[in-house]
């Protein structure tokens, strides 16, 4: 059981990874076509994500992977459930990761706008959707009685997942654009800060609403209490709160922070909200899937659990240093592009 | 994401080599090429070499645990079936099973002997062209003298690997060589013509080599090879009534090809090395041509490698534990199913057609540099 209970924590964690980490670099990517001017500072922007962004979606990837590990049975329903969601994410991400590396193979202007355009719309889709998806494991679906998933797509949308998606929509873009205060220097810096300025409230607000509808639907929809759930909804509601202040006094690097903790206190709040269900059962809601019901067997948890306990410090550790090394902000001069950068600076041309 | 009974059987054992590729693997590779491609002036040169080896560890590190959790479902090992789910019982036989390391093997082979191909194939359309003559001699040299030993150990390893499989699955091999009843010693049929279906069993034509299939199947010249007929029964006693015959025409050409190609890459290689050795090589006009239209060649023969591993294991997804058609999700419609595969297919065909052409762009020398740019920096 507490090896069930410390993979759900896990899941979760790598969850909260993602929001903070791919949270930001969609946001960048939702402010291209808006804080910008010139191509220059559109690679400026490109530049703060492209080492990072891939590293980032692993988060995803493993999320996925220990579901898959730890509870089989939640992975079979959430991602064939969820089928048409998970289609359009993978096309996103999969046209995204590849704008990252095409956008400037050409000096076609046409080219450019439309890979450009392409990274914009899936930064938008991707969090929308998985907004939707994560606030349907709390809303409830139809599942049978052996867990798997008998509703059609219009069970997806509810009011409450379409908000959870526009809400994610918001707060990656606010996230995002504290991210690029901290990246950037001079004229390019002054207008990031001002659009950080503008979203700040929409990003509070939504994020604010969406922890206190979560709240709502886990006491109406999941038998919870209002505690625990009510204390991570209040504390990113502080959090947001606190990043809309800051971001006003032109603290970037602690706005930045209190956005980061505002994504992993909404994924904390949705968690504890879904806790000990793993995907809420609606409306035969004695067919939902719990931590203990959908759990892979002691030995496989015991393995997979050492395996994490070694490797997840580590990956922190030289993730972590990564942004180390990367940490000067960008003025826009010095920019290397992944093309360029396959052959060191100082020997000239690429694949002469 | 359309096999939810896939998952919840499997998830138990598969789930794990797939979570710890996740952890070990993906991190490893995704955090550290974004660190070299942008870490140019920002990291000294050993620590930016260092990071590039880590991408490779990641890349060999993903493609055991992937292989790991693809030869559990060829060679199911280490589990126990409980309440209708397979349960992991040995981590160290999961990752230890004979099956796992000779396609991991074969896998890293295949990977190195595309890599080879493709560095001596560039290098010999520039050489061809006459273009910068010292860069890319010592570039196909450098590809040769890894595409020869790669390429010989992988019709070696390939081989044998064929050898385990027809201990482990024997059903498999014998289709593969639409071999419908037992012999000893078997003769190998290069091609064939008709004798795919069990009502047509007898080829209106084909070429045989005697004894060398039961050479390839068992590495004895007098070795017995089971046919599908008897593999057949032998599956219908253990199994319960039902068709345990995979689709045979298809995995008998893949094979074909895959050993074809496999073969002829060798000589390729071989040939190459030849020239280089006789100090020939700067002057093979002819060969350079050779080496260009060799690239696509491993690919082809990957993609049909994993077409015979795969189909030849039909009708079951799980080898002998759970079938295909019982495996897919019941709420994930055929209708949906043809439109998401349409949308992949046409995806990931408008996504090679443009690969290929940016390739072929980045390898032409001639290609307009940028003018308003400095070398060093990028024109946005």
């Amino acid at each position: 059981m507490t090896l069930q209970i410390f993979w759900f924590c896990l899941i979760a964690v790598l969850w909260s990874g993602y929001f903070v980490l791919e949270g930001f670099d969609f946001g960048v990517g939702m402010l291209l076509p808006f804080v910008p001017r010139g191509s220059k500072e559109r690679g400026v922007l490109l530049e703060s994500i492209g080492p990072v962004w891939d590293g980032n979606e692993v988060w995803l990837v493993v999320a996925a992977g220990g579901t898959f590990a730890a509870f089989p049975a939640w992975y079979g329903a959430m991602f064939s459930g969820f089928y048409l969601l998970l289609l359009l994410i993978l096309v996103f991400l999969i046209v995204r990761a590849v704008s990252f590396e095409w956008w400037n193979k050409s000096e076609s202007p046409r080219w450019r706008s439309f890979w450009l355009g392409a990274n914009v719309a899936a930064s938008f889709g991707a969090p929308f959707l998985w907004g939707v998806a994560l606030a349907d494991l709390l809303y409830g679906v139809p599942l049978g009685s052996d867990g798997d998933f008998t509703g059609s797509i219009g069970d997806l949308f509810s009011a409450y997942s379409v908000f959870a998606g526009i809400a994610v929509v918001c707060l990656f873009a606010f996230h995002g654009a504290t991210f690029l205060t901290l990246r950037t220097t001079g004229e390019l810096h002054e207008r990031t800060t001002r659009i950080a300025r503008m979203l700040a409230l929409p990003g509070a607000a939504l994020g604010a609403g969406f922890a206190i509808w979560t709240v709502a639907v886990a006491t109406d929809r999941n038998d919870k209490s209002v505690f625990p759930p009510v204390l991570p909804a209040a504390l990113a509601i502080v959090a947001l709160l606190l990043a809309a202040v800051l971001v006003r006094r032109g603290t970037s690097g602690r706005a930045f922070v209190a956005t980061a903790l505002g994504a992993v206190l909404t994924v904390a709040t949705l968690f504890t909200s879904l806790y000990p269900r793993v995907m809420v059962s609606s409306p035969d809601f004695g067919n939902s899937l719990t931590v203990s019901n959908a759990a892979s067997s002691h030995y496989a948890l015991v393995a997979i659990t050492v395996v994490a306990l070694i490797l997840t410090p580590l990956v922190l550790l030289y993730q972590g240093w990564t942004y180390y090394v990367l940490r000067a902000r960008l003025a826009g001069e010095e920019v290397v592009s992944p093309a360029e950068a396959l052959v060191p600076p100082s020997s000239g041309s690429p694949a002469g | 994401m359309n096999w939810s009974v896939y998952s919840t059987y499997v998830g138990n054992v598969f789930g794990a080599p797939l979570a710890i590729e996740g952890l070990a693997a993906f991190f490893l590779e995704a955090t550290f090429l974004g660190l070299w491609i942008f870490g140019w002036n920002r990291l000294s040169p050993r620590i930016h070499l260092a990071t590039i080896w880590l991408v490779a560890l990641g890349t060999w590190t993903s493609a055991f645990f992937i292989l790991v959790a693809n030869s559990w479902m060829q060679h199911p090992v280490g589990y126990k079936v409980v309440n209708g789910r397979a349960e992991l019982t040995s981590v160290w036989q999961l990752v230890s099973s004979p099956f796992a390391l000779w396609a991991f093997v074969h896998t890293i082979l295949v990977g190195l002997t595309a890599a080879s191909l493709v560095v001596l194939g560039v290098s010999c359309w520039h050489l061809a062209r006459g273009r910068n003559q010292d860069l890319f001699i010592r570039g196909a040299k450098l590809a040769l003298v890894v595409a020869l030993p790669v390429s010989a150990a992988n019709l070696w390893v390939g081989s044998h690997f064929g050898i385990y499989t027809t201990e482990t699955q024997p059903m498999k091999i014998a289709s593969t060589e639409a071999q419908w009843n037992t012999c000893q010693p078997c003769s190998f049929s290069l091609i064939q013509i008709g004798g795919f279906t069990q009502s047509d069993e007898t080829p209106s034509f084909s070429i045989q080599i005697p004894d060398l299939l039961s050479f390839l199947a068992t590495g004895s010249f007098n070795g017995k090879v089971v046919g599908i007929n008897d593999s057949q029964k032998q599956e219908q006693r253990q199994f319960g009534r039902g068709n345990y015959i995979p689709p045979v025409e298809a995995v008998y050409w893949s094979m074909r090809i895959m050993a074809g190609l496999g073969t002829l890459i060798f000589l390729v290689a071989a040939v190459g090395a030849f020239l280089y050795w006789r100090k020939r090589l700067e002057r093979a006009r002819l060969y350079f041509w050779a080496a260009v239209w060799t690239i696509p060649l491993p690919f082809i023969a990957a993609l049909a490698g994993w077409v015979l591993t795969e189909v030849g294991r039909q009708p079951w997804i799980v080898y002998g534990l759970l079938r295909t058609s019982d495996a897919n999700s019941p709420s994930v419609s055929a209708t949906w199913l043809g439109i998401s595969l349409g949308i992949f297919a046409l995806l990931y065909a408008a996504l090679t057609v443009t690969d290929v052409v940016l390739l072929r762009r980045y390898a032409d020398p001639d290609r307009p540099v940028p003018t308003e740019a400095a070398p060093s920096a990028v024109s946005y």
